[in-house]
């Protein structure tokens, strides 16, 4: 507990500044205790935890970083990870917003089941998810289709785990989308096309871009939906997470701390790089 | 403005550490509360996953013996190094029982259990398996050796031994295989590069491996006797060969340095006859002598359920664990570290 304390005292310029930068604050008393609660709470949860694998990590020095970095299989294990939920990414761009037009839009027989299905990937735990995907994509698939062990596993995984991300931030918005504004477009001409390029995706974009950010976290962390499927093959279908446990089963918790690490800041800059993609979309918009 | 917000800022703090304070001490009352009926003690045992049903079915044997009588269990399952791990940083146990003697080891490095754990007859082992060959139903590549494995066409699932030190026992074993008959260090390197060569998969854990088996992947599933016996005493469509050389697999158990007497007790009556035969029903190879064998359903012949094999090394003719840990899987320069990158990188 003293530990939290401390850890909170630390934290408190993040709240002074929040201030600081608005010199009008509009915090009340109550207001002021509700953000307290949020600090210590964020700073338990998250940012302690996280300043303890950097303090691991940064332990062994920049020799520690580069000694793990170099390592083949976790160099190839980072590319593998960051590149298919980039991919992955960009896919639940497409696929995300146009689960969610239809859902929204367009009423047919089964749709309310379809918005039920679209969390299943959610709710499933992943190694029953890997289970799944093994048996249906795998070497005794039913339907010929087998991509075990190689890296499409890896992406069919990601994409599995990730797909409601961008459904579920794109749905409600598309659903408070006043309509008039498309219908005004439409009956001065506008083609359907022009109507969705200007007058839709405009506002939709920051809830696109904050499932794309999220979509790209949560597969960069995967384990348990593409240990089965993928074979965790070195240099080919192995990925940071499998290296990790690696590292952790050698006892070398430092190594484990630098890919947690590299990991965490190449999140960082995806996440920044996806918010101004966003902001510069939306003003060109 | 910022003063205000701080008083609030603290206030807020001050609530959230009292409901915490409250919650901890609520759930000690919870953990004292919890004594057994009867009275007798309260046993934490840590083990690792396959040995729960087995270690269960002993714990009500010990039951109804007199040290047994009362005892109660607080009982923890999972992958062998995770346990251990746990325990080290703080989990209460007062009986281990891991898949492979470095995660004891750990604990006598941290002070947990004493440094002659291993002096005993049984050398520390509590059970004891071989390493086999899964196949499919009829082994219909006719798999009996381990040259068998590497021949064309024929592909190879095992768990990871990056991830799974348990996994670690069957890469061992294919590596003596070439040395206990006349290899050389470099001829065992050459054939375990072609084993990984057939490896298609590599799950993280044992039960990974036999769950992706099962769903399809690979000919051959380098497995466990006692794991293999326990799939088909479920139900599971695989046979399984006992290589002619292969390598015994000594499970440790012992009780921490803080435990309750019981569990010594309890680890006394692990090593009789007695429960050394429930074990075997569940399929591991005894480790006492004395032991009067059930009929053990699954196994190839559950009248003679534990052929002797040819050769039967022991993890000594690596040296032990630490020097094997240290020699093969060391994460930079294990030798079968770096033939996992080579045979990743040639194909």
């Amino acid at each position: 507990m003293t530990a939290a304390l401390s850890d909170s005292k630390g934290a408190a310029p993040e709240g002074g500044r929040v201030l600081r930068t608005n010199p009008r604050s509009t915090l009340t008393r109550g207001a002021g205790l509700g953000l307290g609660v949020i600090v210590l709470w964020f700073s338990v949860l998250v940012l302690l935890p996280l300043a303890a694998v950097v303090a691991v990590a940064v332990n062994g020095g920049w020799e520690g970083f580069l000694t793990t970095l170099t390592n083949p299989q976790t160099a190839a294990a980072i590319e593998l990870t960051v590149l298919t939920s980039l991919a992955v990414a960009v896919l639940n761009v497409a696929m995300g917003t146009l689960i969610a037009w239809v859902l929204v839009r367009e009423r047919f027989r089964g749709s309310r089941l379809l918005e039920v299905i679209i969390d299943v990937p959610f709710a499933l735990p992943t190694i029953v998810a890997g289970l799944v995907l093994l048996a249906l994509y795998g070497p005794s698939s039913p339907i010929g289709v087998n991509v075990a062990n190689t890296r499409t596993a890896v992406f069919l995984a990601f994409a599995f785990v990730t797909l409601p991300f961008v459904v579920r931030s794109v749905q409600p918005v598309l659903e408070q989308l006043d309509r008039e504004a498309e219908q005004a477009a439409h009956s001065l001409g506008a083609s359907a096309g022009v109507t969705f390029r200007r007058i839709v995706l405009p506002a939709l974009i920051p809830a696109i871009a904050a499932g794309a950010a999220l979509s790209f976290a949560r597969g960069v962390s995967e384990y348990g939906s593409l240990v089965l499927l993928s074979g965790n093959l070195a240099l080919r279908t192995e990925v940071t997470s499998v290296r990790m446990l690696t590292y952790v089963e050698n006892g070398n918790l430092a190594a484990a701390s630098v890919v947690a690490t590299v990991l965490l800041f190449v999140a960082l800059v995806v996440l920044v790089a996806i918010d101004l993609l966003q902001r510069w979309l939306v003003r060109r918009g | 403005m910022a003063l205000k917000a701080r008083a609030g800022w603290l206030a807020g703090v001050a609530v959230v550490v009292s409901m915490g304070l409250a919650a901890c001490s609520s759930s000690a009352d919870d953990a004292t509360n919890s004594g057994g009926p009867g009275g007798g003690a309260e046993l934490s045992i840590v083990a690792y996953s396959v040995a729960q049903a087995p270690n269960q079915a002993v714990q009500a044997a010990f039951a109804k013996t007199s040290d047994g009588e009362g005892v109660t269990w607080v009982e923890s399952y999972g992958a062998s190094g995770d346990q251990s791990r746990a325990v080290e940083s703080g989990l209460k146990a007062d009986y281990v029982h891991f898949s492979l003697g470095s995660d004891v080891t750990r604990l006598v490095d941290a002070g947990l259990v004493a440094e002659d754990w291993d002096q005993g007859a049984n050398g520390g082992t509590v059970t004891r398996s071989v390493v086999v060959f899964a196949v499919r139903p009829g082994n219909p590549k006719n798999i009996q050796t381990w040259d068998d494995l590497v021949k064309d066409g024929v592909e190879i699932i095992t768990p990871n031994p990056g991830s799974s030190g348990s996994a670690r026992w069957n890469i061992l074993a294919a590596w003596g295989a070439v040395t206990a008959n006349g290899g050389s260090e470099d001829d065992a390197k050459a054939y375990t590069t072609e084993l990984f060569n057939h490896i298609v998969s590599l799950p993280g854990s044992g039960r990974e491996a036999t769950s992706a088996f099962l769903a399809g992947t690979g000919d051959v599933l380098l497995s466990y006797e006692n794991e293999a016996i326990a799939a088909r005493q479920s139900g599971a469509e695989l046979d399984y060969v006992v290589p002619d050389t292969t390598l015994q697999i000594d499970n440790p158990g012992t009780v921490t340095k803080d435990a309750d007497p019981a569990a010594k007790a309890f680890l006394d009556f692990v090593l009789t006859p007695e429960a050394q035969a429930i074990y075997a029903g569940f399929g591991y190879r005894p480790v006492v002598d004395g032991v009067t064998l059930p009929e053990v359903e699954g196994a190839n012949d559950p009248a003679n359920p534990f052929p002797t094999p040819g050769t039967l090394l022991t993890i000594e003719d690596f040296g032990g664990w630490g020097e094997a840990k240290k020699k093969f899987f060391d994460e930079d320069t294990g030798i079968i570290t770096q033939i996992q990158v080579e045979t990743g990188k040639s194909s």
